[in-house]
């Protein structure tokens, strides 16, 4: 569904992504894997046009979406969720899912917000309150549930359980699940192992802007040396 | 008592029609960021356009509001083309940028209306129905008048309405919080923006238009516009609607109540009610802190580096013909104008180093230039004092001005810290008009002539010595250790905080060192020119100085002495040259913005490098 090759990206004069490519096969949780400063949210910013690349290619669907503009590409099917959250914090919970509603996308159940508050309840208790008064979970489920507004096909998320209690880090990594059964694709970036491990089917490992391991997310966790190497502190 | 009453309903009236040109300035600001200095601009395009229509349209009713309805909206039509032709080319050019193509706006609609419309003052015809006056506890009181303090809260009501209850009023608003957000959920920024300017534009349009009943449409409604509205929507909070209302009620109050009080300080009350707001509320009245917009695909700062050799070179080639060439020239003339190309590039080079190194924009730098000039001037005539000490006090006076004023201007950020410094300046501005005794007011401050050595010839090498030497310096102190601390807090003032750098300390002193310099400037420009007068710390001094440092471009050192050479160069031959000079220049300055979005410097180093590397 997704296929990125030879991804660069710079800012000024600094490398940050490498040659960087991978696949996201439809209806599969894919997790990018890797340390603070890796170049993972970079990567998922450059695949929505937020970053310019400065190289290669980012197909979606068959079609080259590289260089073009992020709103462009939210339109073609990608929906992104910020490791901030950027939720609007003057705006309500209703307000907020207003400004991510996109028509429906072909082959996938559209998504309302009665559905979202299904999938979210938390939210549905809240429709009237400003974004600036949430807690940081409530924020992440709303910035979700904004995003999903948009009907993508193809989910980009940065890393989020960060900053969460475990109890709703749970909770989150249920939502993931049942995503990706409604028949979502998703690229998750992400630090934390046990919420990889959770949702993912396959991980890629990035280092200084660069691939340096790829397989399925069972492989990964019977690698010590490959975990060792890459992801512990 | 009565009076009272009848100067609160007079300062209702004028904070209506202050509300609507405020609420279209502040909502464009709030979605684009663009300090449009244009608006003043659409508000008078408004009364020009309803004198014309109104006049043409059969008398009565349909025919006055209806010209109202048609000026407003094609003032509206007016302002979307300004964003599709000309902003929307520059959006990832430097902060600033779009300022400086808003400038050349503010020139071509000038000249355009002395064009269309001619020099004089207009009368438009009265509204219908609304000549007479309606009797209040015994009072007469314009009808017409009424009705205008019942639009603005009724326009209050229908934009709220707007930003409320529709979706697109919701995108507005999300996106006046984080507009890079908003594109990555698939909104399409351009339509978005397009439509912002349309409906700012509009309301500057329809607030020009209902001004024709009231006053004469005259070509300096731009100006006096801009700047009032400015300090509205500044205290207000840039952004916030209710706070352009409270604060256009604030404002158009105290002047009612000023004119009576106190008459000699209605020309700075406002400011002085900004400075206030300012100290003590930085983000004024209802101001929030928005997401710092990431730099989206746009260029990175670069880093402020030493000139390439060859470079060095042709400067001091340049230098030495500077130099060895005038003897040889002849008349006065080309002195005269080489002796202000050598003041306006230290002026230039002082201001751009609080934009540049420092960081802050600053729209009031003519403050310092005027109180370096007017420091010797008046030394000179009170004292007697001859021209060297005088030259050498002035940057001691200007310095003086930049501790106190710059104390409060660097708490501040972005454009509250511009329009801080902008009060200031408008504060020191009246002081020079308007205490008459020491500083002559309006008739300025005559017979500062130069020392008796001092010949034309003689007094443009000193000038040359001064600018020279002064813009080495300011050179030298930016690649200090100090100018790395200073450029380390404009990055990211967290960061060079937590590194032990005291960022208010660092943008202090380099405020006040600018300052010292610009009054080097000054006190020279008082001995150039024989005299002084307040314009030489007027607002259309500080904008000049800031468009020199603009074309020539803020992120390089050479910048300044570019775009000052290339601004006072073009400015003496076009004024010589055509009565619409100010529709070259702006024309220029347009067609430079969007040809050059590095400003000047940035181009030739640009094209430099690419050569070196190509």
């Amino acid at each position: 569904m997704l296929k990125v090759q030879g991804l660069s990206a710079h800012y000024g004069r600094a490398h940050i992504l490498d040659d960087v490519g991978f696949e996201v096969p439809a209806g599969q949780v894919v997790v990018l894997l890797g340390r603070n400063g890796a170049g993972k949210s970079t990567t998922l910013k450059a695949v929505m046009g937020m970053v310019r690349p400065s190289a290669g290619q980012v197909l979606f669907e068959g079609t080259d979406i590289a260089g073009r503009e992020a709103y462009q590409i939210a339109r073609a099917g990608l929906g992104y969720v910020p490791e901030e959250r950027r939720i609007f914090s003057e705006l309500t919970v209703r307000e907020n899912l207003s400004v991510g509603r996109r028509p429906p996308a072909q082959g996938l159940r559209p998504w309302t917000e009665e559905r979202l508050y299904g999938l979210f309840p938390a939210l549905g208790a809240m429709q009237d309150r400003p974004g600036g008064r949430m807690s940081g979970g409530e924020q992440q489920m709303l910035s979700i549930a904004r995003t999903l507004m948009g009907n993508p096909r193809l989910l980009l998320l940065d890393e989020p359980s960060e900053g969460l209690a475990p109890v709703v880090v749970q909770r989150m990594a249920q939502a993931v699940r049942q995503l990706k059964a409604e028949g979502l694709a998703i690229l998750l970036a992400e630090q934390n192992l046990y919420f990889a491990h959770a949702v993912a089917d396959r991980a890629v490992i990035i280092e200084q802007g660069r691939i340096r391991w790829e397989g399925g997310m069972v492989e990964l966790l019977n690698d010590e040396s490959t975990y060792q190497q890459y992801l512990s502190l | 008592m009565e009076n009272l009453l009848l100067q609160g309903l007079n300062g209702l009236a004028s904070a209506s029609s202050l509300f609507l040109v405020a609420s279209g300035l502040t909502v464009i600001f709030g979605v684009t960021r663009i300090v449009n200095f244009a608006h003043g601009s659409l508000y008078m395009l408004g009364a020009y356009l309803a004198f014309s229509i109104v006049t043409s349209l059969p008398r009565g009713h349909a025919g006055f509001w209806g010209g109202v309805v048609l000026a407003a909206l094609a003032v509206g039509v007016i302002g979307a083309l300004l964003e599709m032709l000309l902003l929307r080319r520059i959006y990832r050019a430097p902060e600033l940028f779009q300022l400086l193509a808003t400038f050349g706006v503010v020139l071509v609609v000038q000249d355009v209306a002395l064009l269309v419309w001619g020099a004089q003052d207009l009368l438009g015809p009265r509204a219908p129905g609304l000549r007479g006056s309606v009797e209040l506890l015994g009072l007469r009181f314009p009808l017409y008048e009424l009705v205008l303090i019942g639009i603005g809260p009724v326009v209050l009501g229908l934009l709220l309405l707007l930003f409320k209850r529709t979706r697109w009023g919701t995108l507005v608003r999300a996106a006046t919080q984080d507009r890079e957000m908003v594109g990555a959920l698939g909104v399409n920024q351009r339509w978005l923006f397009t439509s912002v300017f349309f409906l700012g534009s509009l309301l500057a349009g329809l607030a020009g238009a209902l001004q024709l009943p009231r006053e004469s449409v005259n070509l300096h409604m731009d100006l006096a516009t801009i700047t009032e509205v400015f300090v509205v929507v500044v205290v207000g909070g840039l952004g916030s609607l209710p706070g352009a209302a409270l604060a256009a009620l604030l404002i158009g109050e105290l002047h009612a109540f000023g004119i009576l009080i106190f008459p000699k300080i209605t020309l700075v009350l406002v400011f002085l009610v900004m400075a206030v707001v300012l100290v003590v509320r930085p983000r004024g009245l209802f101001g929030k802190a928005q997401v710092a917009q990431a730099a989206v695909a746009s260029v990175a700062e670069p880093v402020l580096g030493r000139a390439p050799a060859q470079l060095k070179w042709l400067g001091f080639f340049a230098l030495v013909v500077a130099v060895a060439a005038p003897p040889f020239l002849a008349g006065d003339y080309a002195l005269i104008v080489l002796t202000d190309m050598a003041i306006a590039v230290l002026f230039a080079a002082s201001l751009h180093f609080i934009m540049g190194p420092g960081g802050m924009a600053s729209f009031g730098h003519a403050a310092y230039f005027g109180i370096g000039a007017y420091g010797a001037a008046l030394l000179t005539k009170w004292f007697a004092a001859p021209m060297v000490p005088a030259l050498l006090a002035a940057p001691f006076c200007a310095g003086l001005a930049g501790v106190l004023f710059g104390f409060f201007c660097v708490r501040l950020s972005g454009v509250y810290s511009a329009m801080l410094t902008l009060a200031f300046a408008q504060i020191a501005w009246s002081v020079a008009f308007q205490w008459v005794e020491l500083t002559g007011g309006d008739n300025g401050v005559l017979g500062v002539w130069p020392d008796p050595w001092a010949t034309k010839l003689n007094f443009y090498w000193l000038a040359l010595g001064c600018s020279v030497m002064g813009t080495l310096a300011l050179r030298r102190i930016a690649l200090s250790p100090f100018g790395y601390a200073l450029r380390a807090q404009r990055d990211n003032t967290l960061r060079a905080e937590a590194i032990g750098i005291n960022a208010f300390e660092m943008r202090w002193v380099a405020f006040v060192l600018a300052a010292g310099f610009a009054g080097v400037a000054g006190g020279l420009f008082a001995f150039a020119k024989g005299s002084v007068f307040p314009t030489a710390l007027d607002i259309p001094r500080s904008v000049d100085a800031l468009l020199m440092v603009l074309l020539g471009g803020v992120q390089t050192l050479a910048g300044p002495l570019l775009g000052a050479l290339a601004f006072t160069g073009l400015h003496e031959q076009l004024v010589r040259a055509t009565d619409y000079w100010r529709l070259v220049l702006g024309g220029v300055i347009l067609l430079l913005v969007l040809a050059f979005p590095q400003g000047l410097a940035g181009a030739v180093r640009q094209w430099w490098e690419g050569r070196r590397h190509g």
